[in-house]
């Protein structure tokens, strides 16, 4: 039987999510672990800098170990007027970064249709209580990718400037903005250096809406912080911005405490929708539960609860004894002889009981 | 992560300058700067703040990994490899260029590849990708200036601090492709779980920043 005892940090933590996004009538969406590789030719930057591990079928057709579990998702939704379809997923994702492949174990969830504001508060709040689950303290930032690019088109950021900013939006570099804008950078300064406690920094964002684009952002993202209440953790972050091209809208990620990055990535990706001939709208999240790992599962000193040495026992005998030992969830490893290397809690010796 | 603040400094000069700031705000630690000392990291509990020196380009890995919350790095390694950090600081300090350099003379033709010889792959591609020029780049980790002398490159891609290396080897700079200083950066987790400790540190250096 499978029990808290018996699954590492890593299931339970799959099992705990996959709880939560069920209580809000999501259903898991389970998929194979490759795609034709045309699924992402036409959207490369959908996955920034991170490259696609390729094979070729026996039909000799390209294909990918899956890089990303969205635009599958997206590929098979149905488009149904006037609901959201709600799913949720663990997968493992395959990617190529710095010229090494890389295995991450996913799990998130997309939200696609009609998305209304309380779709969106639904959304952030399942993130925001993800992370709560992991036990630790958390910071989740959220921004707008609205109120960003309405600052900089107050600001006249032509599009060859656009590109060069938004990796120093990314890093928090004030003085590089500062030196590419001139005069131009005191309204994205402003915005960069905002009060991160929501209660203080919607009003500093009120101050600085002067366009109907900016107010008109800035608005939804006063409604939904209104409506998600308080929530410790939630802060706002403007350098959360921009590195996608397919996010149109609230944009989110979240640290957890004693992981150096961030785990979980997410925000609105309408324009991905209609890049990929869907109607609608969607909303999802990601969660890197590879990069959790180390915390989820803690670390054993022992190899075993118990060594069981047998000598020259019976099997039947031995194997009635390590169902005894184990029999209250204790780790059991039963070897013929001492072994050489290993730490035990301790040592039960067959022939001499 | 515990609340003490883990500050990276690049070996050398230029990391001893940016911790007599620190020091001078009364956020030193004894036997930093011992130079018969063969401790590796030195912590001071009362100012809550502990510092290790690393190899210079290595900086920006321990602070993108989070071992260390903040660090003092070249902008050519921020550029070249860019770490996922902020970036919250130019110093101002550690200044050269970054700089396209090659033989007195050298005439460039656009009608056939050229060859770079560099240390910063990274920063050559993206800047002959912005020109559209067809480049051959050659990887060496020291002595770039021998590249174009024995011609294994027509030019080299690389930091200039006075020029006066590439003088006595005959060589000149042809272009500057960006300006290159110390930037303070910091761990992205850092700065939300640890963001008093990371601040005064950062206030220290910004209150005494035309000092350094």
């Amino acid at each position: 039987m499978l029990t808290a005892d018996t699954l590492n940090g890593g299931d339970l933590a799959i099992l705990s999510l996959g709880e939560l996004y069920k209580s809000r009538g999501y259903k898991r969406f389970k998929m194979s672990r490759f795609e034709e590789y045309d699924l992402y030719a036409q959207s490369k930057d959908f996955l920034a800098k991170e490259g696609i591990v390729t094979f070729t079928d026996p039909s000799g057709e390209l294909m990918a170990l899956k890089p990303d579990v969205t635009m599958s998702i997206i590929k098979n939704s149905k488009e149904l007027d006037g609901v959201c379809e709600k799913l949720y997923y663990n997968e493992n994702v395959y990617r190529i970064r710095s010229g090494r492949l890389l295995e991450i174990t996913q799990a998130g969830l997309e939200c696609m249709g009609d998305i209304d504001l309380y779709s969106s508060c639904e959304v952030i709040s399942l993130a925001l209580k993800s992370l709560e689950r992991f036990g630790k303290r958390f910071a989740f930032d959220l921004s707008h990718t609205g109120i960003v690019f309405a600052v900089l088109n107050e600001s006249s950021v032509s599009e060859q400037e656009r590109s060069l900013l938004l990796p120093l939006i990314a890093s928090k570099n004030l003085h590089e903005i500062s030196s590419l804008l001139g005069g131009r950078a005191k309204k994205l300064e402003r915005l960069l250096s905002i009060d991160p406690r929501p209660g203080i920094g919607l009003c500093e964002l009120r101050e600085l809406s002067d366009s109907p684009e900016l107010y008109a952002a800035a608005g939804e993202l006063s409604d939904i912080c209104g409506a998600l209440g308080e929530f410790e953790g939630l802060r706002l972050d403007f350098s959360v911005a921009s590195e996608l091209s397919y996010y149109n809208g609230v944009v989110f990620q979240g640290f957890v405490d004693g992981v150096p990055e961030k785990v979980l990535t997410g925000g609105r990706y309408d324009l991905l929708m209609r890049r990929m001939g869907k109607k609608g709208g969607a909303l999802g999240f990601a969660i890197n539960l590879s990069l959790l790992e180390r915390m989820l599962d803690g670390d054993s000193p022992l190899d075993a609860d118990i060594l069981l040495v047998y000598g020259d026992s019976p099997a039947e005998r031995v194997m009635a004894k390590v169902n005894e030992l184990s029999g209250d969830g204790s780790r059991v490893m039963a070897a013929s002889v001492m072994p050489k290397k290993g730490s035990f809690g301790r040592v039960v010796l067959l022939e001499g009981e | 992560m515990s609340d003490t603040i883990n500050v990276a400094l690049p070996k050398g000069r230029l990391g001893e300058r940016v911790y007599r700031i620190f020091e001078e705000s009364g956020l030193g630690c004894p036997g930093v700067t011992d130079p018969s000392t063969r401790r590796l990291i030195f912590e001071n509990p009362g100012a809550g703040v502990c510092y290790f020196w690393v190899k210079p380009s290595d900086v920006a890995i321990y602070v993108e990994r989070g071992a260390a919350d903040i660090g003092v790095a070249g902008k050519d390694i921020l550029l070249e490899y860019s770490p996922e950090v902020y970036e919250l600081m130019d110093l101002r300090i550690g200044k050269c260029r970054m700089c396209v350099a090659a033989k007195k003379g050298y005439h460039d033709s656009t009608a056939r590849t050229l060859r770079v010889a560099t240390k910063f792959p990274a920063i050559a591609t993206d800047y002959y990708r912005s020109l559209s020029r067809s480049i051959d780049i050659i990887k060496l980790n020291g002595s770039i200036e021998l590249a174009p002398i024995l011609g294994l490159s027509d030019v080299i891609v690389d930091i200039v601090e006075t020029g006066s290396t590439l003088r006595e080897n005959d060589l000149e700079v042809i272009t500057t492709i960006t300006d290159i200083s110390a930037r303070l950066i910091a761990n992205k987790a850092s700065t939300k779980f640890k963001a008093d400790g990371i601040s005064r540190l950062v206030l220290a250096l910004k209150d005494r920043k035309g000092s350094i």
